[in-house]
């Protein structure tokens, strides 16, 4: 599903965010991206998601090279991938239902089928009842499970979150760590950035330091 | 195909949200866009209006032939024949001095004085359409027909009309200019407003980009703005122009009459009022486009 061969990031005046990176993700796997602050974890969930370019070797999803992918058709890439932000990027502006919509309007999804995609992704992070609500209402566990389903509405093949743990109470954690879970049943390949490996014991662990994949 | 409408649909009503979203700032953008417009409107409205009296009265350049008041009913007769077979000349009318006499009769105040005169003052008369209208063509057979017997005096009619095309047609170029110097007017201030948009909805663009939007989808409700911009604008000019109207009509309309003339003002008509919306609508667009093309690669 996904391989790294021999990536690298540098970002001017030349920091190196990612050195010579060679790994793979199958299909249905579930993988944690570990590593210190600065260890180059989020810059790996960019490069997967064309977020950023790789500054050499080859990024292959699906048996595509992203260093060869056109500008142009790296929407239809991002639109095959499900991704929680570190900072969750929502809307406030929009209710959470419009938060939710907002991936199926990009795609051209019929609205009636649209409405009820929206509704089955908030059911299942348990937030069929705050469609209504805004963002700015919402608690932080909330938030995160908001940013989720807006992720997951499109029912993407490939799963990517940035610490989506982080900043909330063991519990909460607990829950939406369950949520990625019961995505990872059904199929769905998820790799998460996150220090809390505890909340993934079965998942794979790429361990990074300074931008070099030890394990 | 259905996919396509219904984003368009979402885009079109998002952009109307967002000009309802903040009323007074969307009132005053789109009553700025509209008295600029009005001005060539208005410019517009007044042309067509004198071009309407203009093409009323004749606009066929003619040549008015009088007789001298003494010469026979034969010697007019003459001439009449003399013009007929002129091959300058496309058609002729003869007015005899009776019926002269007879519609100055019934103007307003002069029967009694008419009827005291001893005898019809009026010459026998022949108004002459020619074949070639140039003005240098038509003053060469005037001074041909002033060598002719008999005949005491001969006019160009029509220069007024001619004075009044070249007023209209210097008329048009003022409008098209204005038009055109207004015009990039309302592409800089659609520009302006869409730069403001991009800016206030910095978030969405970003985040739809990261959820796969194209750049014609998160172009798309700004470029409607920008069109809704030029079309809300282009109907308050219309307003403008035909309270404009309706306001001048009844003092226009007693000038005219002064002047023997029948204008009743009207507002522009579906043609112009069809240019003017589409001129708007479009311009608002080239703004908005303008304005994303440059804003977007920001992003």
């Amino acid at each position: 599903m996904i391989r790294f061969e021999r990536v690298s990031k540098r970002y001017p005046p030349g920091l190196d965010a990612l050195s010579d990176i060679s790994c793979e993700v199958a299909e249905h796997d579930m993988a944690l991206v570990c590593g210190h602050s600065g260890a180059g974890k989020s810059t790996l969930l960019k490069l997967i998601a064309g977020i950023e370019k790789p500054s050499g070797g080859a990024l292959l999803i699906g048996g595509q090279n992203l260093a060869a992918l056109p500008r142009s058709a790296l929407p239809f890439l991002r639109r095959r991938i499900g991704m929680v932000f570190q900072d969750q990027k929502l809307l406030f502006d929009r209710t959470v239902f419009d938060n939710v919509m907002l991936p199926l309007s990009i795609v051209g999804f019929p609205r009636r089928d649209a409405a009820q995609r929206v509704r089955a992704a908030l059911d299942k992070v348990g937030l069929a009842s705050r469609e209504k609500a805004m963002p700015v209402m919402l608690s932080g566990g909330e938030q995160q499970r908001l940013a989720i389903a807006r992720a997951v509405v499109n029912r993407p093949s490939l799963l990517l979150a940035d610490e989506p743990t982080a900043h909330l109470d063991a519990q909460t954690a607990a829950d939406v760590a369950r949520i990625f879970h019961e995505f990872h049943h059904v199929g769905v390949t998820v790799l998460i950035a996150t220090y809390a490996t505890e909340l993934f014991p079965a998942a794979r662990r790429l361990q990074l330091d300074h931008g070099r994949l030890l394990s | 195909m259905r996919v396509w409408l219904s984003q368009h649909q979402d885009a079109a009503q998002l952009a109307l949200r967002r000009l309802a979203a903040a009323p007074v700032n969307g009132l005053l953008s789109l009553l700025a866009i509209g008295i600029a417009l009005a001005l060539p409107a208005g410019g517009q409205m007044l042309l067509a209006n004198a071009s309407h009296l203009s093409g009323t009265t004749s606009a066929v350049p003619q040549i008015s032939i009088f007789m001298a008041a003494k010469a026979e009913r034969q010697a007019a007769t003459e001439i009449g024949e003399r013009l007929g077979r002129h091959a300058g000349v496309k058609q002729v009318l003869f007015v005899p001095r009776e019926e002269t006499l007879e519609r100055m009769k019934s103007g307003p105040g002069l029967r009694e004085v008419i009827e005291a005169l001893p005898a019809n003052p009026f010459p026998d008369a022949f108004v002459v359409s020619v074949a070639d209208d140039s003005l240098a063509a038509m003053e060469q057979l005037a001074v041909e027909f002033r060598q002719w017997p008999k005949i005491e005096h001969v006019q160009l009619d029509s220069a007024w009309v001619r004075r009044l095309d070249a007023l209209l047609k210097l008329g048009r170029t003022t409008v098209m200019l204005l038009a055109a110097l207004l015009g990039t007017g309302l592409i800089a201030i659609s520009f302006s407003i869409i730069r403001m948009q991009v800016l206030t909805h910095r978030a969405e663009i970003e985040v739809s980009r990261l959820l796969g939007a194209t750049n014609s989808f998160i172009q798309r409700p700004f470029l409607y703005f920008g069109v809704l911009l030029g079309l809300g604008g282009g109907v308050l000019a219309w307003l403008l122009v035909a309270a404009a109207t309706l306001w001048l009509r009844a003092p226009l309309a007693e000038l005219a009459r002064l002047y023997d003339l029948t204008l009743a003002l009207q507002t522009l008509g579906a043609r112009d009022s069809a240019l003017l919306l589409g001129f708007a609508a479009g311009l608002g667009w080239l703004g908005a486009m303008i304005s994303m093309r440059q804003h977007m690669q920001q992003y």
